[in-house]
């Protein structure tokens, strides 16, 4: 399809959504998502991790329901209440983590819920030569329909997710991030199946962050960010990359970022030393010191090996070479508690699954990593956790101060400060931010950036990781920009812009094939990561 | 189609509108204290039953000290396993460690040294084995990351066939009159043994709730990786529950010595379920991350009791197999209840689509009405709800 099909007047759009919120406790996932789809398009959606694309795949898959927004499927409205009613529309999701049985046979997984049989007794015969057809259609001949799916190689699983969306006689295939776990030629082989959908009047959501593919596949483009539509109707081959990094990176409101210390005093020694850091698969040779009271970035595209840098010199992973010191001690690699007792302290990019214990109070999530200071023989004073939970608390600002509510019922911005205020409380040395403002409410950063350079200002040397580069440059005394899992400038934060980081590292994806990580061996480690 | 800007929102610091302080203070129902109300409630109404059908025999005291003294031994078992389960894992040899314990600390061996140096020997011993059990499943479950279940499964099939092969399949009789004398004994009219469970359920309690150790189970069970990342060595302690579930299963077999005066290889059958019974009817999330002793404790006495009133009334033990199969389901619904909500949200991304009910299907406007008579139309678009 080399032309994007025009509006049909008088046509409406196969699916059109508006207006569309949706939120969860603490966080709003969605604030008002606008997006229309046209038969027989390839419409892909664009945003960063926590942008709200997973959120909005699960409410057109009938998983989630919208707490507002109208859904309209052919002009009419419609109620997607559940997984089933979006199938019965026409819709089809193929999920990243592709929800195969892998016990099943292809046949099996193809017609799963709706079995080829008679009177109660399962056809395999028939049931495998319609999958057959269903699979030669898509130009895989090559899977057999009695190959159980486990042993499949993902390639061909995806194929087997999109044989079953096919034989539901869907009109809206939803793929999300299906090139993840693809290499080039089967993108190719994908992308042929997708252009054969098309013209047969099949649409196509397309969730990826390979630009050249959106630009190869795809007819337009919609912008997600903070839950928002940014962007919508953009031509995909049109529009100039920076114009599209732009808008899932830039951001509407100028923050407030707190003033930057001149000099963090340049003969402090070191807090933190990072030398010829490596992981396998992931990153190779990152060196870096960050002194006390210096605020460290490190700026990239996801899949960039940021967050993996970050874990490795948490010790969250084991390192496969490369030295990490704290005031000139080595820590031992892969060893979290060694680090945290050296004085480490990570806010990790999954906040709810990697950070707090949910359903436990502030106060115990605050003294997580310091229960020994409240212990004598191991009995511990809980009137002296409670109390310095709540110094932290009314330091912090934590909202409400009420240091027995479960942290779950906190905003994003909240949850953070609970888990900062966990390594403040152990006065932690190194700071590790991973997306210290993922999922926190626009409202709530500045405060955030305040928070941070203030602790920076007590003399803690702080790295943070952000997809949000001009966050980067705003907070960070010293930025390292990183592509493809090296280093590939390390400059004064005032010397860099937005346009300059990105250029450095789009430049480096032109050489390299793509800003694409390689995480193929470690598939899926992080689920909804990559954005 | 031109590219529009959505303009800046306007967010104050949200107040999160969900269920708004859901243990703090207020809820006094909703909290630990209420579930084990429910327990409280449950054993009275036991006791009421068994007051009402056997009423001379029910409440002589020498019947409720009957009722310690069985609930007694699976309950110090049942401690060990609640902190198992808080912190996330199983364990299924509980039963056969117990017999292994009782037949090592009742060999010919030991009784001879205990005969030589002093009957604690024989203590000293069950404790040994039983912390060494725990120990190998602690090791191979937290370092060598298999299953609980299957590890402890093992265990479970080991440790008794162990026993079988030491004890040579004959019960072995404890010989030392002292030892005997000792946990038949009583304090103040409480038997030693109930005494001992005592004992063992405050330290368990105090353990849990007033240390490091217990703090870490929770947090282990609860969040394994947040644990990791906030600097906790989840596998060592993983390890260290499980010796402590071993080390319950020593005391057990000990009072178990004490009670038939034998070691046995046939000690402690299917203690396993009794114990994770007794446990998850007490509040305790199998999932792990919350529970509590008392829950636990109320849990063992519901069953004694219960046990104790079935035989009173000359009812079979395949009866009150059943009752006991009920009770655990309607406790186990009731807690499932009570965990959805504050549980079904910690993964997101899952989806609620678990819920198999079949609910009316609406596809606005093709679903008519439903079941529910009186009530025009379905739900009003937009006003719908996350949870089936």
């Amino acid at each position: 399809m080399a032309v994007s099909p025009p509006p049909r007047a008088g046509v409406p759009p196969l699916l059109e959504v508006h207006g569309v919120v949706k939120s969860f406790p603490g966080v709003r996932a969605l604030d008002g998502v606008d997006l229309d789809v046209r038969a027989g398009e390839v419409h892909c959606l664009l945003g960063q991790n926590g942008a709200g694309k997973s959120t909005l795949i699960k409410v057109l898959a009938g998983a989630h329901q919208p707490d507002a927004g109208r859904i309209s499927w052919r002009g009419e409205p419609v109620r997607l209440s559940d997984p089933q009613a979006a199938m019965s529309l026409g819709i089809a999701t193929i999920y990243q983590e592709l929800d195969l049985v892998a016990g099943l046979t292809v046949a099996d997984n193809v017609f799963l819920g709706r079995e080829h049989a008679r009177l109660g007794l399962t056809r395999p015969s028939s049931a495998n030569r319609a999958a057959a057809r269903l699979l030669e259609r898509l130009g895989h001949a090559d899977i057999r329909p009695t190959a159980e799916v486990g042993s499949l190689p993902a390639a061909a699983q995806q194929m087997v997710s999109i044989a079953r969306a096919l034989s539901q006689d869907a009109k809206l295939i939803i793929m999300d991030e299906p090139s993840a776990v693809l290499d080039s030629e089967e993108v190719e082989r994908l992308f042929a199946v997708i252009r054969d959908l098309t013209a047969h009047d099949v649409a196509v959501v397309y969730i990826s962050h390979r630009l050249e593919e959106i630009r190869e596949v795809g007819d337009r483009i919609t912008v997600l960010k903070d839950g928002r539509t940014v962007a919508t109707g953009l031509p995909a081959r049109e529009t100039p990359t920076r114009e599209v990094i732009t808008l899932m990176t830039g951001r509407d409101i100028e923050y407030v970022f707190p003033e930057r210390r001149e000099h963090p005093d340049p003969d402090a020694a070191p807090l933190l030393e990072v030398e010829g850091l490596g992981l396998r698969g992931s990153f190779a040779d990152v060196s870096f010191t960050v002194r006390p009271g210096e605020v460290v970035g490190l700026a990239g595209l996801v899949g960039s090996g940021r967050s993996e840098i970050l874990e490795s010199v948490y010790g969250a992973r084991r390192p496969t070479s490369g030295t990490v010191r704290v005031g000139g001690r080595r820590l031992r690699p892969g060893d979290v508690a060694a680090a945290v007792s050296a004085g480490v302290g990570l806010a990790p990019e999954e906040r709810k699954s990697q950070g707090l214990l949910l359903g436990e109070s502030i106060s115990r999530n605050i003294s997580l990593s310091s229960l020994a200071r409240f212990a004598r023989a191991g009995f511990l004073s809980r009137a002296a956790e409670a109390e310095a939970a709540r110094q932290q608390v009314t330091a912090l600002e934590v909202r409400p101060a009420d240091v027995d509510r479960e942290v779950r019922t906190l905003s994003g911005g909240n949850q953070q400060k609970v888990v900062l205020a966990r390594w403040l409380l152990r006065d932690c040395r190194v700071l590790l931010l991973d997306e210290p403002t993922r999922g926190v409410d626009v409202g709530a950063r500045s405060e955030m950036y305040a928070l941070i350079r203030g602790l920076a200002d007590r003399g803690v040397a702080v790295v943070v990781v952000s997809s949000e580069i001009p966050e980067v440059l705003g907070l960070a005394d010293r930025v390292l920009v990183i592509g493809d899992g090296r280093v590939l400038a390390e400059e004064p934060a005032g010397a860099l812009d937005e346009h300059r980081v990105l250029d450095l590292v789009m430049e480096d994806a032109a050489a390299h094939g793509g800003p694409m990580h390689t995480r193929d061996d470690e598939h899926a480690q992080r689920e909804g990561d990559v954005a | 189609m031109s590219s529009t800007t959505v303009a800046t929102g306007t967010d104050a610091p949200r107040q999160p509108s969900g269920t708004a302080g859901r243990r703090s203070g207020a809820g006094f129902l909703a909290g630990p204290v209420g579930r084990n109300l429910g327990l409280v409630v449950a054993l009275a109404v036991l006791c009421i039953v068994g007051t009402a059908t056997a009423p001379d025999r029910f409440l002589a005291v020498d019947n409720v000290l009957t009722i310690l003294r069985l609930a007694a031994v699976i309950g110090v078992v049942s401690i060990g396993m609640t902190f198992v389960i808080i912190g996330g894992g199983i364990d299924l040899s509980v039963g056969a460690i117990v017999a292994l314990s009782s037949v090592w600390a009742t060999t010919l061996a030991t009784q001879a040294m205990a005969a030589d140096v002093h009957w604690i020997v024989m203590v000293v011993t069950a404790l040994l084995v039983g912390a060494g059990c725990g120990l190998v499943n602690g090791i191979v479950i937290a370092y060598g990351k298999l299953v609980a279940f299957i590890a402890t499964l093992a265990m479970l099939a080991a440790a008794r066939g162990l026993a079988e092969i030491i004890a040579n399949r004959r019960t072995q009789i404890v010989q030392d009159r002292d030892f005997l004398a000792f946990f038949s004994g009583d304090v103040l009219g409480v038997p030693t043994l109930v005494v001992i469970f005592a004992l063992v359920a405050v330290a368990g309690w105090v353990l849990l709730n007033r240390t490091t150790f217990g703090r870490r189970t929770f947090a282990v069970g609860g969040n394994a990786e947040a644990a990791r990342l906030a600097g906790i060595r989840v596998q060592r302690h993983t390890m260290w529950l499980y010796v402590l579930s071993g080390v319950t299963c020593g005391i057990a077999a000990v009072m178990l010595m004490a009670r038939t005066t034998t070691g046995s290889s046939t000690h402690g059958t299917l203690y396993e379920l009794d114990a994770i019974a007794a446990v998850v009817i007490g509040g305790t999330l199998l999932i792990g991350g919350r529970g509590t002793i008392v829950g636990t404790v109320l849990g063992v006495l519901i069953f004694t009791t219960l046990g104790n009133v079935f035989t009173l009334n000359n009812l079979s033990s395949s009866a009150q197999a059943v009752a006991r199969g009920v009770i655990i389901v309607v406790a186990v619904l009731l807690q499932m209840r009570l965990a959805t909500g504050s549980f079904s949200l910690g993964r997101l991304g899952r989806g609620s689509g678990t819920g198999g009910l079949p609910a009316p299907a609406g596809a606005a406007g093709t679903v008519s009405g439903g079941a529910t008579p009186g009530g025009p139309g379905g739900p009003a678009p937009g006003a719908t709800t996350d949870r089936p």
